[in-house]
């Protein structure tokens, strides 16, 4: 079973190397990082915090936004893609199963995203540390940032996964994907907040919105990340939440790792039904 | 007595109101090439799909090796070429060898020696996207014969292939059937298959309208042969008449005869001497036989 798993897994590695998506992913990644972490250092030059938990606190809505694109892009093929092709049916026609099939993928496409995130996000550690402006504390906040946007990344695999099963045509899928990204990680946001500034005091306010803050992996993970630097006094916005919770901000990762669970155990239900 | 290593019984499988596969029944024996012949649509990949367990029918029983089709079993004993299938440009043959033996669970170093069979040796660490539609067609018949399957179903493996991969693709079907393995074929490339198989099934509307060896179906199509008699100038309608009817045409003068009829025929010919000059014979090919069985289901229809 693992060497079914692994074989399917290797060869999502592969590819991605291959077809230079790895490649485009680390790039991505590392310039944006590199960017916010060198021209984003002058208004906290003079707050004598470390430069890398700042940069870790920016770097958490930096990957709000990039990690779950990525993640999409790489799974919303996965299924519907290799239908076109004609290769589920040859894949399917072997003695595997469709599980271990879409495991094989996820575990894939999730070493691709910490290829990208540790060689990305890594580049822009060393130049702090290498400039001498970052301290070890700080590199455990960047390992927890990678760690997590590792875990967010696998969040939005499944949900591609679950996307790429409910259709046959890749063209559908992708369009699907960029819905899906649009709807979770930018209007999902504004909505909440139109909604407290519309009524800060009320229901809504407090017994509504925390969690709805924990059903979206991509604000769980923001709030989790930013509750752990304990960096509200340093960014404000939604890392000020973090004080006024009703629960203790670990539960912002429980919530990812259950939304992960979910949406993998969908997508596997999914799988099960679709004729190649 | 062998035990069949495919039996379709009475499989009826529908999409809502249309019928796909409609009481298509029979048995293969190991060791047999078979070809399954019919049109666009007839329902050749919809029956393949079911052997293959991706499709449930909605009648009938099947039987891969003794197990219900998609158990392990049978998906260890079978394999399996859809049609047209685009291997991932970015990866070498070798690696996708690799990756289907490690799925099937076979040895990874014998599988490989497969491309060398299918003539690929060289090409072995080149990426897919280099290779021609014949080299991927090859590549695709090397996967499927990773682990020396007892069933080998091949979804129109030659289509669109030029005369040369084609006769390559049916020098290696010959091949395995050698080594014991039962392969199912479909096409609709009719008249190559000649030679090539050992029996035929001719599926058509959704029903299985023949299925039998070439030969038996081509006495039971009872199809005339067509002889071509090439005369001396000015002799043709000497020799129509001495032949009874025929149709002229210059300085030929065709006519059909029966099977039972071509000897006798053949000697009339040759009794008149040097006012032949040259005798052309065509027997009924193959897609005259397969036109035969399917229009006469479409005229029962």
């Amino acid at each position: 079973m693992f060497s079914r798993i692994l074989t399917i897994a290797q060869q999502e590695v592969r590819i991605g190397i291959r077809n230079r998506w790895v490649l485009l992913a680390t790039l991505i990644l590392a310039v944006f990082s590199l960017a916010l972490a060198l021209l984003g250092s002058a208004p906290a030059g003079t707050l004598g915090i470390d430069r890398l938990t700042i940069t870790v606190a920016s770097l958490a809505s930096l990957s709000v936004y990039l990690v779950p694109l990525i993640a999409l892009l790489l799974a919303f093929d996965a299924v519907c893609g290799e239908i076109e092709r004609g290769t589920l049916l040859m894949t399917f026609s072997c003695p595997i199963s469709r599980t271990e099939f879409l495991f094989g993928k996820a575990i894939g496409h999730a070493f691709v995203l910490t290829i990208a995130l540790v060689a990305g996000y890594g580049l822009t550690a060393l130049v702090l540390v290498a400039s001498g402006t970052g301290s070890l504390s700080g590199l455990t906040d960047f390992t927890r940032l990678i760690a997590t946007s590792v875990l967010l990344g696998i969040c939005f695999l499944a949900l591609g996964y679950v996307l790429s099963a409910l259709t046959r045509q890749s063209g559908t899928a992708a369009a699907l994907a960029i819905a899906a990204w649009l709807l979770l990680v930018v209007l999902y946001d504004l909505a909440l907040l139109g909604a407290l500034v519309a009524n800060p005091r009320g229901i809504f306010a407090s017994q509504v919105f925390p969690y709805a803050v924990l059903l979206n992996p991509a604000d769980a993970f923001r709030l989790f990340n930013l509750a752990a630097l304990g960096a509200s006094d340093l960014v404000g916005g939604m890392a000020g939440v973090a004080e006024t919770l009703p629960f203790d901000p670990a539960f912002a990762l429980v919530s990812l790792v259950v939304f992960a669970g979910a949406a993998l155990a969908a997508s596997a239900t999914l799988i099960r039904r679709i004729t190649p | 007595m062998t035990r069949s290593t495919l039996a379709v019984r009475s499989v009826t499988k529908r999409f809502k109101s249309h019928v796909a596969v409609d009481q298509v029944s029979f048995e293969l024996e190991p060791g047999t090439r078979v070809a399954l012949l019919g049109h666009n649509g007839a329902g050749k990949t919809t029956l393949f799909k079911m052997i293959l367990g991706f499709l449930k029918r909605d009648g009938g029983e099947i039987s891969v090796l003794g197990s219900s089709p998609g158990s392990r079993v049978s998906r260890q004993g079978a394999a399996y070429l859809p049609e047209s299938v685009a291997f991932s440009g970015a990866l070498t043959g070798a690696e996708i060898i690799r990756f289907y033996a490690r799925l099937k669970g076979e040895n990874v170093a014998r599988s490989l020696q497969l491309l060398e069979r299918v003539g690929l040796a060289d090409a072995a660490r080149r990426r897919v996207n280099t290779y021609s539609k014949g080299m991927r067609q090859r590549l695709g018949l090397a996967q499927a014969l990773i682990g020396k399957p007892q069933l080998v179903l091949l979804d129109e493996p030659t289509t669109g292939l030029d005369p040369i991969s084609r006769q390559n693709v049916y020098e290696l079907i010959g091949e395995i059937a050698d080594q014991g393995a039962t392969v199912l074929l479909s096409s609709h490339a009719l008249t190559e298959l000649e030679a090539r198989t050992d029996r035929v099934l001719i599926l058509s509307k959704a029903k299985l309208v023949a299925d039998d060896e070439l030969g038996t179906l081509r006495a039971r199509a009872g199809l005339p042969i067509r002889l071509k008699v090439w005369t001396k100038p000015g002799a043709v309608r000497e020799v129509a008449e001495h032949l009874g009817a025929g149709k002229m045409n210059g300085r030929s003068v065709e006519l059909d005869c029966g099977m039972d009829e071509k000897v006798r025929t053949l000697s009339a010919i040759s009794a008149l001497g040097n006012l032949v000059e040259d005798v052309d014979v065509h027997a009924p090919s193959l897609d005259d036989v397969y036109r035969h069985f399917s229009d006469t289901s479409r005229k029962e229809a």
